[in-house]
């Protein structure tokens, strides 16, 4: 398969934690302008594969390419990289130090070098698009977790990324604050920006995501369209998890 | 038992001799003392958190380095340490402060104070939490921002009841500074008690600073009780006011 321009290509990805093969011999695209959902049990390596876009893991063997360059080179600006490679985690991971404004605002001041005050305008624009117009001042501390994440996803925004990773993004919420941050999600999927989503949510999955990859003990066991994967499962691993799951 | 009892208030608690030498402890000595602290403290938060990046820093000489110096700075007797700088950079031909004693005081007890507050620090940096940190370098911040930014202001905010604590050590450390030789307006507490305690044969004037040191020392060690409490039990009022 030719490298994909745009977008995360994984080659051959292999990763260990100890004695542990967490990832073995990953090989996936993830295309421009669509999403990607990951499903699979816990410790299946979906997130670590999700934290390999990044470089937050550096995966042992393979290459990695995220719009257009191969990260896994020897030498790559990460820091340049990351900063068009927006991520949302599981515990939002807010900087409880700073406001709800200077944790949006923060990266474009110092990574993209705003004035303060061009940096602050975009960040509460970003705030309002997520629907937390009013919030600025406040501390993460004091926000709904639903809110927080928000917050995460509207900084990981700011700095206009070409793609989004979410690392269960809704897992750590409460059943009710959930429906909001996969509003948010749906409609940026939808706004055609580049996602690569691990989750528990498998109605998101089925809806939102254009191709959907079921991973177990650090392999791909299927990878298919929603309808496809979720309506006509092969594999016995994957009829098994629908059924606990769904 | 009452002549026993009548010689120990002639010795230690002699008036006359405490309202005697109270004006010049509190005009003279306490600013100096509280200077002294002061600068000493300051020069002690710079090497501390240098000296604490270097603790947890990957590069393992930088490491190795720096957990040299909090060894031998909190290994040595702080007597001695005071000694060799004050006494010794000069002889040695680095009069880098000329013959300004306090300069060398101060120096002295703040690369002391270094190697504990950089202890402190990097029990603060090193509690900043993972998340943290890999939330500032995916939103593409370089290490040094990160530490800058994130890391320091988080860590040093978690630290600073045990650092006021050691404010506390260094307010009462500074009363070695007499070995030094300080001329008479540079005297601090303890020096100018001593001194007088000596003139009058009688150790009156060592209660009085003892006194004014425990002004300064008592409050603060509660205080700090009390703030570790609260960040503890996490009571943020900032928080509560805001909602």
């Amino acid at each position: 398969m030719a490298p994909s321009t745009g977008g995360v290509r994984f080659e051959h990805i292999t990763k260990s934690f100890g004695s542990v093969k967490v990832l073995d011999d990953i090989t996936l695209d993830v295309p421009r302008a669509m999403t990607t959902c990951i499903i699979g049990p816990s410790g299946s390596g979906k997130s670590t594969l999700l934290r390999c876009a990044n470089l937050l893991e550096r995966p042992e063997a393979g290459r990695i390419m995220v719009d257009g360059t191969t990260i896994t080179d020897p030498g790559v600006d990460i820091d340049a990289i990351r900063s068009r490679v927006g991520m949302v985690f599981q515990h939002f991971h807010l900087f409880s130090h700073l406001s709800v404004l200077d944790n949006v605002a923060l990266a474009l001041r110092k990574v993209r070098r705003l004035p303060r005050a061009e940096a602050e305008e975009r960040a509460i624009a970003k705030l309002n698009d997520v629907g937390l117009r009013g919030l600025e001042r406040r501390r993460p501390t004091d926000l709904s977790g639903g809110q927080q994440q928000r917050v995460a996803i509207a900084r990981a925004l700011a700095v206009e990324p070409a793609i989004m990773l979410f690392d269960e993004a809704t897992s750590a919420l409460d059943p009710e604050l959930v429906k909001g941050v996969l509003a948010i999600m749906r409609e940026l999927a939808a706004s055609g920006m580049t996602m690569l989503v691990v989750t528990h949510e498998m109605r998101f999955a089925r809806e939102a995501a254009s191709q959907v990859i079921f991973m177990d003990h650090g392999k791909i066991i299927e990878a298919a369209s929603p309808a496809v994967l979720f309506d006509h499962p092969q594999s016995p691993r994957l009829r098994q998890f629908l059924n606990q799951v769904l | 038992m009452l002549k026993g009892l009548h010689g120990i208030q002639q010795t230690f608690f002699d008036l006359h001799l405490i309202l005697g030498v109270m004006p010049s402890l509190l005009r003279v000595g306490l600013p100096n003392t509280i200077i002294l602290a002061l600068s000493a403290t300051l020069i002690g938060i710079v090497i501390g958190l240098i000296i604490a990046i270097g603790l947890i820093s990957s590069r393992r000489p930088v490491g190795l380095l720096c957990r040299v110096y909090v060894d031998i700075l909190r290994g040595l007797p702080h007597i001695l340490t005071i000694y060799l700088i004050g006494q010794g950079l000069p002889l040695a031909g680095l009069s880098l402060f000329g013959h300004d004693t306090y300069a060398y005081a101060a120096l002295a007890i703040g690369l002391i104070e270094g190697a504990y507050m950089a202890e402190i620090f990097r029990a603060g940096l090193q509690s900043v939490d993972r998340g943290q940190i890999e939330a500032a370098r995916t939103l593409g911040m370089t290490r040094a921002q990160t530490m800058l930014l994130i890391i320091i202001p988080q860590g040093i905010r978690r630290v600073l009841p045990p650092l006021t604590g050691q404010f506390i050590l260094v307010i009462k450390g500074t009363a070695l500074v007499f070995l030094l030789g300080l001329t008479a307006s540079q005297r601090d507490l303890f020096s100018i008690a001593q001194d007088s305690a000596i003139n009058n044969a009688n150790l009156s004037p060592l209660t009085a600073a003892g006194l004014i040191y425990l002004a300064l020392t008592v409050p603060m060690t509660y205080a700090v009780n009390a703030w570790e409490r609260r960040l503890r039990l996490g009571t943020n009022p900032r928080a509560r006011t805001a909602l």
